[in-house]
Formats: C-alpha cells, structure tokens, sequence
C-alpha cells in the first residue's frame, strides 16, 4: 500500500480499479503518478475473495469439483483436470485411456477459446474495438463444440474423477475437424491485421520488457516466461496425462515484451491446433468412466501435487488428506496471481498507456487471482 | 419593410434551419456509425427500433434526457454546466459561414475561414473546463492530454489552410469555393499533401479515434466525461459529430472544390442547380467522415507521447515544406 501522497506533491495517487475498464474485473491498481509516467503500480487484491481453498478444505472431493471452474473463466477446462489428476493420482484410481485423450482434446479445444478471448481483451486495451469481435466469431465456434459434449459453455463440469460423463460423439468430431481447418485460415489473418499495424507494434515493440532474469526471480509462468526466451511448459517439461505421445513445439521468443507474448498466444493455438489433430486421430476406443467409481473418493493418508499447464501458466494443487474423502489441507498455486507479481517492477517508470498495454499482455484473470 | 429588416429575416430563417440541420445531423451521423461500425465488426447493428433501426438514436436522445444529471460533490457547478454547451455550441454557430451551395450559406463573411477557426479552438476550451470542473483526476487527465494534443495540431491544421488561402486569395469561404471552380485544390500535389496534413489533424482537432487520448476508455475510463451523466455526456457527444461535420465541410470547401463538380462547371441559380450543389457538398463532406469511422473501428489507438512526435516531427515539417512550395510556385507562375 501507498501510506501517503507525496508530501511536495509532485507525486499523485491514481486509483486504478476496481471498477476500471482495463483491469477486467475487480482488480484495483495504486498507481503513483508523475504526470503521465506511472513510479510505482501497486495491485490491492481482495475485492472478489470467495474463500475457493478454505471451501475445498470443508467438502469432499467430489464436492468441490465444481469449483475449480469457477475460479478461471477462460479455461475452466485446465483448471478441472488439474484437479481430477490430483484427485486420481492421491487415491490411485486408473482412467480408460479414452476418457484422457477426451480430457487432452476438450481442454486444448478450451485453451484456444482462452487465447482467443486474450486477443480481443487485449486489443480492446490498446483501442482498438474491433478485432474482439472477430475472435469471438472463433471462439463461438469452440464454445458450441465445448457446450455439445460437456453441456456448458464457460463453467463445465465435465471431467469426472475416473474419467469424463460423456463421451464425445461424431458431429463434435467432424465440427472439431471443421474448427481446425478454419482456424488454420483464420491465424495468418490476425497476423495481418493485427500483428503487422504499424501502431499496434509501435504500442507493444519494447514495451514492459520482462528478461530472462526477473522472469526467474519472480517465477512467472506461461506464455508470460515463454515470451521471456525459457521454453518452459509444464506438458513439456514435467509431462502428465497423455501429453508424451503428442508432437507439439513450445513457442518461445526472446524479446520479452508485450509483442513477444502477443506472438507466443498466437503460436499456441496453432500447436494446440496440432494436439486436438492428432489426438482425433490417435483416439482409442473403450470406455470414458471407470468401470466401478467409488461414492466417496478415499484414500490412505498422505499428500500429492499436481502441476499442470493451464492458458495462463502452471497451475497448482496441492492436497493433503488424512483418509477421509475431504482434504485436510488444500493449496492452489494459480498461474495469474504469480504472474501479476512482477506487475511492479515491470511498470515503474512507464507511461500510464503502456501500463494498460503491459496488463493487457499478461492475460489476467481476475477471479482466479482473488479465488 | 427595408431591406435591412428583409435580409435579417432571411438570415435568422437561414439559421434556424442550419441548427436544426445540426441536431439532425448528429442524429444521423450516430445512427450511420453504429449502423457501420456493425457492419465493420460483422454484426448487424442497431435494428430494432424502426426501419433499419432508424430511430434508435432518438430512443437514446429521450433515454438520456430522462436520465438525472449528476454534479459530483466537489465539483465546480457553474463550469460543470456550462462545459457540454460549450462543447456544442461553437461549432454550431461555425457552420453558418460554410457555403453548403452558391446561396445556401447564412452570411458569407470576408474572414469567414478565421471566424470558423476561431470558433472551433473553443472545442478544447469546453474539454479544458469539463477535465477540471470534474474534480476527477481522470478527468483532468483527459483535460490535460487535450490541451496538449490540440494546441499541437492546430499549427499544421492551420499552415494547410494558410496554404489553401494562399492559392486561392481569399479569406472568405465562398470565394474560395469559387475561385477552385472546377479544379479543385486537391488536384495539385502541394494541395493534396495539405489535405492529407488538414485531414489527419482534423482527426486529431475531434478527438476521434486513433487520436481520442482525452477520452481514451481503456485508459482514463472515459477521460474528460467520466462524471457526465444524462444530457450533459449527450451534448458532448452532439458537438463531437457537428465537430466532425464542420471538420468536413471546411475541407470540402478548402480542398474539394465545395459544391463544384470536378472540371465542370456548373452554371445557373434554379432551385434544382442549388439542390444539386447541396447535394454535391454533402456528399463529399459525408463521405469523409464516413472514412473517418471507418479508421475509427480498424485502428487501436496511438500512444500520447507518440501522437505528439507524430505531430511535431512529421506533420509540422511536412506542412511548412508544403507551404514553402506552394509559395515557389505561385511566384514562379507570375513570372
């Protein structure tokens, strides 16, 4: 917190948020201004607290599955398989090959809707009103296939422990089909329109560097790191779930500014693209659930953690239980809220236009930074 | 009744058309961007209320007037009022020297260009006084960035149409208009770099986007407005679209040969010649400002600092050469 505006009054204080068109949601912002060049931007967090782990803490597993939706509403997806894996790998249940491929496609198919969504919020903070509406046509696309087989469109609960509760049918596997083949058109025409203006790169080139080094210290993750030259992911480096049998590159760029981590989104739908493909391809046949799930997930006491890659980074659970089926302690690492921390030192000394550009580029999502 | 009494007569029924025109005009001009920026973004736009929904702009005219006006607790009243007539206004009284045809014009004035001119500086006046009277610091933010960004663009705007004056030696708008006839300024390349100039810093005068820093919704909420509810935000949104068609009309009277079709001359004082010339005017004026939607919804917008580098490094330079040249020429053409 900021105690005080400075005494010489060269300084002044601007509340950024929590009703602000650029912070998306409830987030508030302490900027402490000198004219238009912010000194020192101060995220105050709280205002859409829901107590997500103390409520996972007093509900079973199961109960609480239908939480971790709520925590991300642009993945949801990546945020319920990390908790169904963590779940399965404290209780050593098995999952029909099957019912993890389904769970690979659709939260892939999740991730582009995310990245999609990305680019119009951060157009939209740069000004420009338009493109948003184009990556909706898109993502609309991506919804539809998602809310066909998992019944909704933002919070699914679709995955199960020991599986997923429905199996995908032909019409999603051929409109799947259909969505890559355009998407595959629709990628260079983003380039071209956004990639390639002249002042959207004059607002991003060079703006908010973020090198490999304060990538490090402050542990950021997801396209975020990626923008930043380290080419880490949690699907390449610590694989989980039937990643290892996909070919997909990670992509990175050095520069580490904002237009870094524009063109690292972009190239993650495609390798995303990439996944869904071949897992259409690759997917077994065989059961979705397993064959006897238990009423009441128990399991011997002890602890696991889990990490998987969610849209915007390593996303974390970790559970301990003492052989009930409610966890006794549970801890989310959630990838936006260890992103926004670098949001001080990436800022200071920036303009309050830039400011916006920087937070734009770092994809948060708000509920899941105040869970 | 004299004469005296009969032209006044003419000129107030001439007036009051010409506000009138204004309202509408705004009206319209709402309608047809949303109706285009719809279509820009491949949606269908306003289409409920009406044909085409037509009257959707009126629906938000009542909605607004309905709404209550809010002062903020710490603001400046008088000024807080007074800022969204001022906003409106000028412009409003700007348009009655621009010759919409060869007698469609309230009052030819001799330094009609300077009367505009000077009417349209107080746009920033109104910005000024909204941005400090807000007690907002967003506000003020906005106030400042369109002081700044407008005493700026001024210079070029004004040196394209120091040139435009030059080549045709007048002050008044409807000699200008005469003295293109047929070949309008546009078509010499001195004169088409000063319309290019003219039309970026007209951009820029507005506050339309890529240029609306003192609005600049992602950044400063919505910059000089922010604490103007009902009609107050209403009548800065009318005197931004009668801005725009002032910006528009002075460059079709400046560049675009005004009511003049290109190298033909039209000739005749019937209704149905002033009617064309009208028709003419408007046709080239509206068409720029639907190019000027048109950027609105396809560009993001440029960042403060870069808009004035922008201004002071290219546009200025630009204009003087251009100003320069025009005058090389002309002299070389008396010799």
């Amino acid at each position: 917190m900021i105690p005080h505006p400075d005494p010489t009054q060269e300084t002044l204080v601007l509340n950024m948020g929590p009703q602000h068109p650029s912070t998306h949601g409830v987030l508030r912002v302490l900027l402490k201004m000198d004219g238009e060049y912010v000194i020192e931007a101060e995220p105050v967090l709280g205002y859409g607290h829901r107590m997500h782990e103390k409520m996972g803490e007093v509900r079973s597993h199961n109960g609480f599955y239908a939480n971790v939706g709520r925590m991300d509403y642009g993945g949801a997806l990546s945020f319920a398989h990390g908790h169904v894996l963590a779940v399965e790998r404290l209780s050593d249940i098995q999952v029909p090959e099957r019912a993890e491929y389904i769970r690979v496609i659709t939260t892939e198919l999740n991730r582009v809707a995310s990245h999609l969504l990305w680019i119009g919020a951060f157009l939209l903070d740069l000004g420009a009103f338009t493109p948003i509406l184009y990556s909706f046509d898109d993502r609309e696309i991506a919804l539809d296939l998602l809310e066909h087989v998992t019944g909704a469109r933002i919070t699914f609960s679709y995955f199960r422990v020991g599986g997923v509760c429905n199996d995908i049918d032909e019409q999603f596997i051929e409109g799947t089909k259909k969505f890559i083949k355009r998407m595959r058109e629709r990628i260079p025409m983003f380039h071209k329109l956004v990639t390639g203006n002249i002042i959207f790169r004059k607002r991003v080139e060079g703006i908010g560097i973020i090198d490999r080094d304060m990538a490090l210290r402050y542990g950021v993750t997801g396209p975020m790191i990626r923008g930043s030259g380290i080419p880490y992911d949690i699907r390449k480096v610590e694989p989980y779930s039937v990643y290892p049998e996909f070919d997909f590159d990670i992509p990175t760029y050095d520069e580490g500014d904002c237009m870094a981590r524009h063109k690292v989104r972009m190239d993650e739908i495609e390798q995303s693209l990439r996944i869904i493909e071949q897992g259409l391809e690759k997917l077994p046949d065989g059961p979705v659930m397993m064959e006897k799930v238990p009423k009441k997930v128990k399991s011997g006491p002890g602890d696991t953690f889990m990490s998987v890659e969610a849209a915007r980074g390593e996303l974390c659970y970790y559970l301990a239980t003492d052989g009930t089926d409610t966890p006794y302690r549970m801890k989310i690492r959630s990838p936006s809220y260890s992103n926004l921390s670098i949001l001080k030192e990436v800022t200071s000394g920036i303009l309050l236009s830039d400011l916006v550009a920087v937070m734009g580029s770092m994809d948060l999502v708000i509920p899941e930074i105040d869970r | 009744m004299s004469d005296a009494l009969i032209q006044l007569i003419i000129i107030l029924a001439l007036a009051l058309v010409v506000v009138a025109y204004a309202f509408g005009n705004s009206a319209i001009l709402v309608w047809v961007e949303r109706k285009l920026c719809g279509h820009i973004q491949r949606r269908p736009g306003p289409c409920e209320v009406g044909p085409f929904g037509l009257f959707q702009t009126a629906i938000d005219g009542i909605k607004l007037m309905g709404k209550q006006i809010i002062i903020p607790r710490n603001a400046d009243k008088r000024l807080f009022m007074v800022a969204p007539v001022l906003s409106f206004v000028p412009p409003i009284i700007a348009l009655m020297v621009i010759p919409f045809s060869k007698h469609v014009q309230v009052r030819d004035l001799d330094i009609g260009l300077l009367f505009v001119l000077s009417l349209a500086a107080m746009n920033v006046l109104a910005i000024l006084i909204a941005g400090w009277s807000s007690a907002n610091k967003y506000s003020l933010f906005g106030a400042v960035r369109a002081v700044a960004q407008n005493v700026a663009y001024e210079i070029p705007l004004l040196i394209c149409l120091i040139t435009a004056v030059m080549w045709t030696g007048s002050l008044s708008l409807g000699d200008i208009v005469n003295a293109q006839g047929g070949t309008w300024f546009i078509f010499y390349p001195w004169g088409f770099v000063a319309f290019l100039v003219y039309f970026i810093t007209g951009m820029a005068e507005t506050n339309r986007a890529p240029f609306d820093m003192p609005e600049a919704e992602s950044e400063l909420t919505a910059g000089f407005h922010t604490e103007y509810a009902g009609m107050g935000f209403g009548l800065f949104f009318l005197g931004e679209y009668t801005n725009m068609l002032l910006m528009a009309s002075l460059a079709t009277a400046l560049f675009l040969g005004g009511y003049n079709l290109p190298f033909i001359e039209l000739t005749g004082d019937g209704v149905m010649t002033e009617l064309l010339r009208v028709f003419i005017f408007l046709a080239k004026a509206y068409g720029m400002i639907i190019v000027m939607i048109w950027i609105r919804w396809t560009f993001p917008r440029v960042r403060f600092d870069q808009l004035m580098n922008f201004c002071w490094k290219i546009l200025i330079p630009v204009s003087m050469a251009n100003l320069a040249i025009t005058a090389l020429v002309m002299k070389l053409g008396e010799l």
